[in-house]
């Protein structure tokens, strides 16, 4: 590649950012050239948004400076550093749903005419040229509320593109987007790159990283581990240099001895979001379920879990019916649902780790009318060491701590609860890599004591590592049940677009 | 490093926000006039703060689970104006169980309408402070209301009398917050309400009854409202039907006060107390100061303001540090 000779868009060498009692950045060096995608990647607190921060003004690094181009600069606070050239386009949008696009473009900054009046016409042309940059399929007027989030995401781009930028930031720009918005998604991002803007990606995702990245810089505990060229590389070697090991990615091997039927679904349905589903899970067994969004994986479990009522169906747990009509059944019952989104339904944020842990049967751990002190600690204490659960101690937030602690605070919550059937709605979800194999190892142990175990995920990598059965889903149906031996990610990927093999359907 | 020493003091107003503002009050009004913190006046102040007080622990139950009631001061006043008139009708002794039960019917109407059938608390409890003020004018028909003989009765004794130097209403009303701050605190029902508040979803997703939870709050918030109405009665052995009107925005001012997040998920009873108080010597400080009456209105809600804000600034550290 011949960016290799130019002078570099953005440069930082070594920073250093202290906080009481915290080195979180310890002498990082950084470079971005005009024209190339260059990768960040680090575990959760490896120091990526603090560097972040540093560039985009938030934070004044102890030591260190930042360059542009040969000038040595200060960035005073993000809009200081947007006027410098260096924009930051954020995993969570911050559009104002009410107003039009062009609007939402030049936030704060609309054109104007005499009298302070807003100059439309001017407004319009501008945003629409952006626009057109960007390839997008809508116009200045329309209403934000209106758009899909990837549609949302274009218009936080189109408006870094407002001013000159020299370096665009993405931080984990895909996180909500479709397989076909990525494309999109991308294709700007190779646009951008085309036009002599250096790029920043942050991102967990290894495919996306080796898809679109020129170089890839790892940071660990706040320190610079390396730079390397992407197609010199691979991702176990970015693996070891973020956790220091390598990663444990390959398929489940292990064939555990299964125990009676824990669970048994026959014909389930719920009006449009599926039907006749039926499927066993035995003790010692992980089965997971594997399929595109809106497959209808989420409100099989959310059913099994009583918060949806079926249609038709029927529910067996070790062989007899059962009637569950709210999650206050099911967990009477023995089912557990670690449920998919850990922020807004597995956790109270503001709430500390024991509280969380204990909040299904606070009201059985209690001594005369009172709750117990000493029975919450004792059963916090057990999963943060069963679990290895890093925190201070139980008072703090949960709000504080990692993804991977945070998820592993809601898996705790639902062993104590000692399930019979155990559902994990996206085990990992959002978590650094190395908590996301301590997790699967986990998913794997827990199979091997005698939990029945569902395992709903996305990622096909994580559903063949884990399961022992997999179960294709396709729109609202299980298409096909395949073994760990049986399963391959040609036959998966068939599967769940709804292509039956030689007419075999599950 | 003094840098450090710095966010340990930033923690610990972050914490304790209120109480120090509560503190730097309380010595203000010292300096500025003796009296203030004689005995009989801090008495004075707390029986007189006592039945705002009573309310303001149910609506804390209220605030911590997500939601607001804005009914309490229309519905204390219904209350004063059923049990002085079952008074002569009844009797003391059966008027009050009459007046709770009314009461507590009014509560489990809001909880019925705000927790299982989902609407909005303050629309619905906007709506029961207005309804409850023409159910009041209508049972009184628009009268005041007296109690005939008040020479004759115990009932007095409830709101006049006192127990080994301490007056009625303030026995009431620091019993009434032991219990209920052992209640939130120490109970699995206390900590149902935080996680319902905190974060409703997840609270549902853990096998909480979101529903009967947010019904509860209203339940002990009328109870408290009909505690402070009996109060009221027994103070005054007669009453006009507007005895309640604004206390609700007291009410939710001193909740506020204490820390309590109109969010939900966060406050206690204790920092309640607390917020009472603070709305109480101020008001009372700034009589002794001389202030003119009107002109309290003014600067007590200054105050509140200054207080809230000191609170809000310590826990982002703005003001001691630069980083959020």
């Amino acid at each position: 590649m011949s960016v290799h000779d130019q002078k570099p868009a953005l440069r930082l060498e070594g920073i250093v950012k202290t906080f009481p009692g915290v080195r979180a950045l310890d002498g990082v060096s950084f470079s971005v050239l005009p024209g190339e995608v260059h990768a960040l990647m680090g575990e959760n607190g490896a120091g990526k948004s603090t560097l972040m921060k540093v560039l985009g003004g938030l934070h004044q690094p102890n030591e260190g400076k930042i360059f542009m181009g040969d000038e040595p600069v200060v960035m005073g606070s993000p809009m200081d550093a947007k006027a410098k050239g260096v924009v930051f386009i954020h995993q969570e949008l911050s559009l104002a749903e009410e107003l039009s696009v062009a609007e939402n473009i030049y936030l704060g900054e609309l054109p104007r005419k005499s009298f302070g009046r807003v100059d439309w016409d001017r407004l319009y042309a501008d945003s629409g040229a952006i626009l057109k940059r960007l390839n997008c399929g809508f116009g200045p007027r329309t209403l934000v509320g209106d758009l899909s989030i990837a549609n949302m995401q274009m218009v936080e781009i189109a408006r870094a593109l407002t001013v000159d930028a020299k370096a665009v930031i993405f931080d984990e720009p895909t996180a909500s987007l479709t397989d076909a918005e990525k494309v999109v998604l991308f294709e700007v991002i190779a646009d951008l790159r085309a036009q002599g803007v250096g790029i920043i990606y942050i991102s967990h995702r290894m495919e996306e990283i080796f898809r679109i990245s020129d170089r890839i810089t790892v940071l660990r505990d706040g320190a610079y581990r390396g730079t390397l060229n992407t197609a010199e590389t691979d991702e176990d070697e970015v693996t070891r240099l973020m956790i220091g090991r390598s990663l444990d990615m390959s398929r489940n091997a292990e064939h555990v001895e299964t125990g009676d039927v824990a669970l048994e679904v026959r014909g389930l349905s719920c009006g449009k979001l599926f039907q006749d589903v039926s499927f066993e899970v035995r003790e010692g067994e992980v089965v997971g379920f594997y399929g595109l969004v809106g497959a209808g994986r989420t409100e099989i479990a959310e059913t099994l879990f009583g918060l949806r009522t079926p249609s038709a169906g029927k529910i067996l747990l070790k062989g007899k019916e059962v009637s569950i009509h709210s999650p206050m059944d099911a967990i009477a019952h023995g089912i557990s649902l670690v449920p998919e989104d850990r922020k807004t339904q597995g956790l109270v944020l503001g709430m500390n780790c024991r509280d969380n842990i204990t909040l299904p049967q606070v009201g059985d751990l209690t001594a005369g009318p009172f709750v117990s002190d000493g029975a919450e600690i004792a059963i916090f204490d057990q999963y943060r060491d069963r679990l290895d659960i890093k925190t201070p101690n139980w008072r703090q937030q949960v709000g504080n701590l990692s993804g991977g602690n945070q998820q592993k605070i809601v898996i705790g919550k639902w062993l104590s609860m000692h399930p019979e059937v155990l559902i994990v709605d996206e085990p990992t979800r959002g978590i650094d890599i190395g908590s996301k194999s301590e997790i699967h190892n986990l998913i794997r142990e827990l199979a091997k004591s005698g939990y029945a175990v569902i395992v709903i995920s996305s990622e096909m990598p994580e559903v063949m590592r884990v399961s022992d059965r997999v179960i294709a889903m396709y729109n609202g149906k299980l298409m096909r049940s395949f073994t760990a031996d049986e399963v391959t990610e040609d036959n998966l990927v068939q599967a769940i677009s709804g292509l039956s093999e030689n007419g075999k359907v599950a | 490093m003094a840098d450090d020493r710095m966010k340990q003091v930033g923690a610990f107003l972050a914490r304790q926000g209120i109480l120090v503002a509560f503190l730097l009050f309380m010595i203000g009004f010292a300096l500025a006039n003796h009296r203030f913190i004689a005995i009989d006046n801090v008495l004075g102040v707390i029986r007189s703060s006592a039945i705002l007080g009573v309310m303001a622990l149910g609506v804390t139950f209220v605030v911590i689970s997500g939601n607001l009631d804005l009914s309490v001061g229309s519905m204390m006043s219904f209350s004063t104006i059923v049990v002085l008139d079952l008074h002569d009708k009844l009797g003391p002794a059966l008027a009050i169980p009459a007046m709770f039960a009314m009461t507590l019917a009014l509560g489990a109407l809001i909880g019925f309408l705000v927790g299982y059938l989902r609407l909005n608390s303050l629309i619905v409890t906007l709506g029961m402070l207005s309804a409850i003020h023409g159910l009041t004018l209508t049972y009184s028909g628009g009268k005041n209301m007296d109690i005939a003989d008040k020479a004759g009765t115990w009932f007095g004794g409830i709101g006049r009398g006192s127990v080994l130097g301490i007056p009625g209403p303030i026995l009431i009303f620091g019993l009434l917050a032991l219990v209920l701050s052992v209640t939130l605190a120490k109970t699995p029902f206390g900590r149902k309400v935080y996680a319902v508040g905190g974060n409703g979803t997840a609270a549902i997703f853990s096998g909480i009854p979101r529903a009967r939870v947010v019904f509860m709050t209203y339940i002990i918030s009328s109870f408290c409202v009909a505690t402070a109405g009996l109060l009221q009665a027994s103070r005054s052995l007669g009453s006009q039907n507007t005895v309640g009107q604004g206390l609700e925005l007291d009410v939710l001012a001193a909740v506020i006060l204490g820390g309590a997040s109109l969010l939900g998920g966060s406050g206690t009873v204790f920092k309640t107390v607390i917020g009472v108080l603070i709305l109480g010597f101020i008001q009372n400080g700034l009589l002794l100061v001389g202030l003119e009456f009107y002109v309290q209105y003014v600067v007590t809600w200054v105050i509140i303001i200054l207080a809230v804000w000191l609170d809000v600034a310590a826990k982002r550290g703005r003001i001691l540090s630069p980083i959020a």
